[in-house]
């Protein structure tokens, strides 16, 4: 996959839309049946939710975030993207918390009959995915439709979702999308992507298409060619943001980090602080597990099969006859981590991290990936000068 | 197989002949007791053909059998430590050939060749510790009720 | 998850053991895809749930025998059914046992408890074809004589080498006691050219390898059939992970030399 923040196209074809063709861009989307979905300010955060138009956009909202911290500001520009992630991802429309499977019905005479269920093809919409969200979702690609067997339902959602990336031009201080190699430019995968310019000269949107429906949307609305001035600026604002991320990993090889730090003392540390709540993996937007709920009617002659979110920090879920296989909290974490930074490679070919930061926010006592990294790989190093063998 | 492990592959170049020249060919009957628990430890075999039950009585039970020693492998390991008394029963579940061999002799033709002694000893001990391993796994009761561990 | 369970109906059921049913099952209507020897099934109980079950026989016309231990809910409603019921089957799923790996070698095939059942069919396979093989050896451990599976069929397969050893052993038990390693004197094998297949409790199975591993078999024809928590069986849910290994998809046979280092980690 090309890094996000090198190898791009100098002068791909773009145009100029300004805050009236956003909102043509959503009313033309709703005008294509699609529902658009977006973030807005409510309750204290900025959501994913429906957007009937552009105006609901969190226009002139910021965030100020930190480890278990969250806190919507006013902005002095009335910038509508200038907030990094929210509690929600993409994943709560593609990966919905729980999902009919199949349903089931016996007959007086015992014949079992089984019926699919039938994923009516949704059509959204995805207005402001970040870069680092839209490898998130190239990420459950790989996972849910990527290998031997298909998620029928997560396939229904995700062929019918028009995804409008929004390059990240402020970065909140949990994010590390530079070191993860995710943004702040949006790499592959969008059909629109825009990048928000704030200036003296106007607030405007530098948009560019990536598949051919993104460019018949695009050529329906009211634009002007993109002009070298907001091009400049433009890439000007995304390179800053490459610049002043909050955090970083450290610079080594995460996936052998993790394979060789498996009896690591620092697992004991973090398990003395970790809830094992399972907000992270609520929060993550690459976090797949889920678990099945098998229920039946009154009668019992009818039953239905769902799909429910579940957490690896759950003590059932590694149940098996003898009892749970990760008893300790310190597995759990272990298993966490080690699966998003390290084994996910093994098992999907790459990272399961994009550098969001929502874990980081969401954790109710402060528990840092990056922070958790770094200490695994000084532990390492340390264990390396006291000679204890390279691992 | 034979050739791995077992006592004799365990000794030295020389050495198996020296013992055998020591050791008397025996044959035990399907059923028939070997040793008894507290009897005199003077002697061990290897057995060769047949299976040997370790024993265990308990009043108003049958034996239980604690363990079985099968062809190639060391029958006795009491002789070798005092105070020299058997700590099983061993009685023979099918026809049992056997090498035996006197503790006397043994100790005797030991104390000249240190190097036996020493092999000899490795084996016993490595003996004695796989029936502790096994002894010890089967504590853990792994095939009942909640110590499964595979598909269900 | 993709295709919801298929039904098929129970043509006959056999108490194995005291906690133990075996079961024939037959296509009600569409077949699934042909098992291979290793795989598994996910077992739907109505209205109860699944379970995955590893398939104790491939019978003709797509039918499939399992034999299944009450450990949970869903196997106990297994447990319950009688001819003449239906129940839903998803599959096949999984990695078999690799047997032409194994072609020319030596076999060891190496159960504890109910692991005899996935490896039935592979003996199976192999007695149908021999001449593609060394020689054959089933070593069995078993926690008493009342618990060993398939008691009658044991004693007709025609093999160089048949072993049966228990924990425990009641009145009148004529056979081995002690651990399953105990049997490898007496198999016929020669290490470096030997394919070894083990299924059972995982302290079995860690034993087992490490003992032909000091013999001589090669830790990549050392093959083990390991168990976690499965739920859906497609690589979706994530529960079956052991380090690396979804073990839905990369299991549950996995070659020694990829997961010795697993197994040996705690709570991993």
């Amino acid at each position: 996959m090309p890094s996000a923040t090198t190898t791009r196209d100098p002068a791909p074809p773009a145009c100029v839309l300004d805050r009236q063709g956003l909102d043509a861009l959503v009313q033309a989307l709703r005008a294509r049946g699609r529902t658009v979905i977006g973030p807005t300010h409510r309750g204290g955060a900025i959501v994913l939710e429906e957007l009937r138009s552009a105006a609901e956009l969190p226009y002139g909202w910021g965030v100020e975030l930190d480890g278990g911290h969250y806190r919507v500001v006013r902005r002095e520009d009335e910038a509508a993207f200038a907030h990094s992630a929210g509690p929600q991802s993409w994943k709560n429309y593609l990966l919905p918390e729980r999902v009919r499977q199949w349903t089931a019905d016996r007959a007086p005479d015992g014949e079992l009959t089984v019926r699919q269920e039938r994923h009516p093809p949704a059509s959204y919409a995805f207005l402001g995915v970040r870069p680092c969200d839209l490898r998130a979702i190239a990420i459950q690609d790989r996972v849910l439709l990527g290998g031997w067997h298909r998620d029928d339902a997560y396939q229904a959602r995700r062929n019918g979702a028009f995804l409008i990336a929004v390059e990240c031009t402020e970065p909140g201080a949990t994010c590390f999308c530079v070191s993860m190699g995710t943004g702040p430019a949006a790499g592959p995968g969008y059909d629109i992507a825009l990048t928000e310019v704030l200036d003296e000269t106007g607030h405007r949107f530098l948009a560019r298409a990536g598949t051919a429906e993104g460019a018949e949307v695009l050529a329906g609305l009211p634009q002007r060619d993109a002009d070298a001035a907001t091009r400049t600026a433009a890439a000007e604002a995304v390179e800053s943001a490459a610049g002043r991320m909050g955090r970083s990993m450290p610079p080594v090889d995460l996936h052998t980090l993790m394979a060789s730090s498996l009896e690591a003392e620092r697992w004991d540390e973090v398990a003395s602080r970790c809830l094992t709540c399972g907000n992270c993996t609520m929060a993550c937007p690459t976090c797949f597990c889920t678990t099945t709920e098998d229920i039946t009617d009154l009668t019992g002659d009818h039953a239905e099969r769902w799909s429910r979110w579940e957490s690896c920090y759950d003590l059932d879920f590694s149940h098996l006859p003898g009892g749970p296989v990760r008893q300790s909290g310190r597995s759990r974490y272990r298993q966490w981590l080690t699966h998003k930074l390290g084994t996910w490679w093994d098992q999907f070919g790459s990272s399961g991290c994009v550098g969001c930061g929502r874990c980081i926010v969401w954790c109710p006592v402060a528990i840092d990936i990056t922070e958790e990294a770094h200490a695994l790989h000084q532990e390492q190093l340390a264990r390396r000068a006291a000679g204890e063998g390279t691992p | 197989m034979m050739g791995h492990g077992g006592l004799f592959a365990a000794l030295p170049e020389g050495r198996r002949e020296a013992l055998l020249a020591i050791a008397r060919e025996v044959k035990y009957p399907v059923g028939s007791r070997i040793f008894e628990e507290g009897g005199r430890a003077d002697r061990f075999w290897v057995v060769n053909t047949g299976t040997v039950a370790l024993d265990l009585h308990v009043p108003g039970r049958r034996a239980a059998v604690i363990d079985t020693v099968g062809p190639g492998e060391l029958l006795g390991w009491s002789w070798l430590f005092p105070p020299h008394h058997w700590h099983l029963g061993a009685q023979a579940t099918g026809e049992v050939g056997a090498w035996e061999f006197g503790a006397d002799s043994v100790r005797a033709l030991c104390a000249r060749d240190p190097e036996l002694d020493h092999a000899l000893l490795m084996y016993v001990s490595e003996t004695i510790g796989k029936r502790l391993r096994s002894a010890r796994t089967r504590l853990l009761d792994l095939y009942g009720p909640a110590g499964s561990g595979q598909l269900r | 998850m993709t295709d919801p369970p298929v039904p098929y109906r129970v043509l006959d059921t056999r108490p194995e053991t005291a906690d133990t049913v075996t079961f024939r099952l037959a296509p009600a209507g569409r077949a699934l895809p042909p098992f291979a020897p290793g795989q598994f099934a996910m077992l739907y109980a109505f209205g109860v749930g699944e379970a995955p079950v590893s398939v104790a026989g491939i019978l003709p016309d797509s039918g499939l025998m399992h034999t299944v231990r009450a450990v949970g809910a869903v196997s106990r409603a297994l447990h319950r059914l009688r001819s003449g019921d239906v129940v839903g089957v998803r599959g096949p799923f999984g990695t078999g046992w690799d047997l032409p790996l194994a072609a020319g070698d030596d076999l060891l095939v190496v159960a504890g408890g109910i692991g005899l059942a996935p490896l039935r069919p592979l003996v199976q396979a192999v007695l149908a074809a021999p001449q593609g093989y060394g020689r054959l050896n089933v070593l069995v451990g078993a926690r008493s004589p009342d618990d060993l599976l398939y008691r009658e069929e044991l004693g007709g397969w025609a093999l160089p080498y048949c072993g049966v050893t228990v924990d425990r052993a009641g009145a009148g038990w004529p056979g081995r006691v002690g651990l399953v390693t105990a049997l490898l004197d007496q198999a016929r094998f020669s290490p470096a050219e030997t394919t070894a297949f083990i299924c059972g409790p995982e302290v079995m199975i860690r034993a087992t390898a490490r003992e032909l591993l000091h013999r001589g078999v090669l830790p990549q024809r050392i093959l083990i059939s390991l168990e976690r928590n499965m739920h859906c069986a497609t690589g979706h849910c994530g529960h079956c992970q052991l380090g690396p290994l979804l073990l839905c998809r990369d299991g549950p046979v996995v070659g020694y030399d990829r997961a010795e280092h697993l197994l040996t980690v705690r709570e991993l």
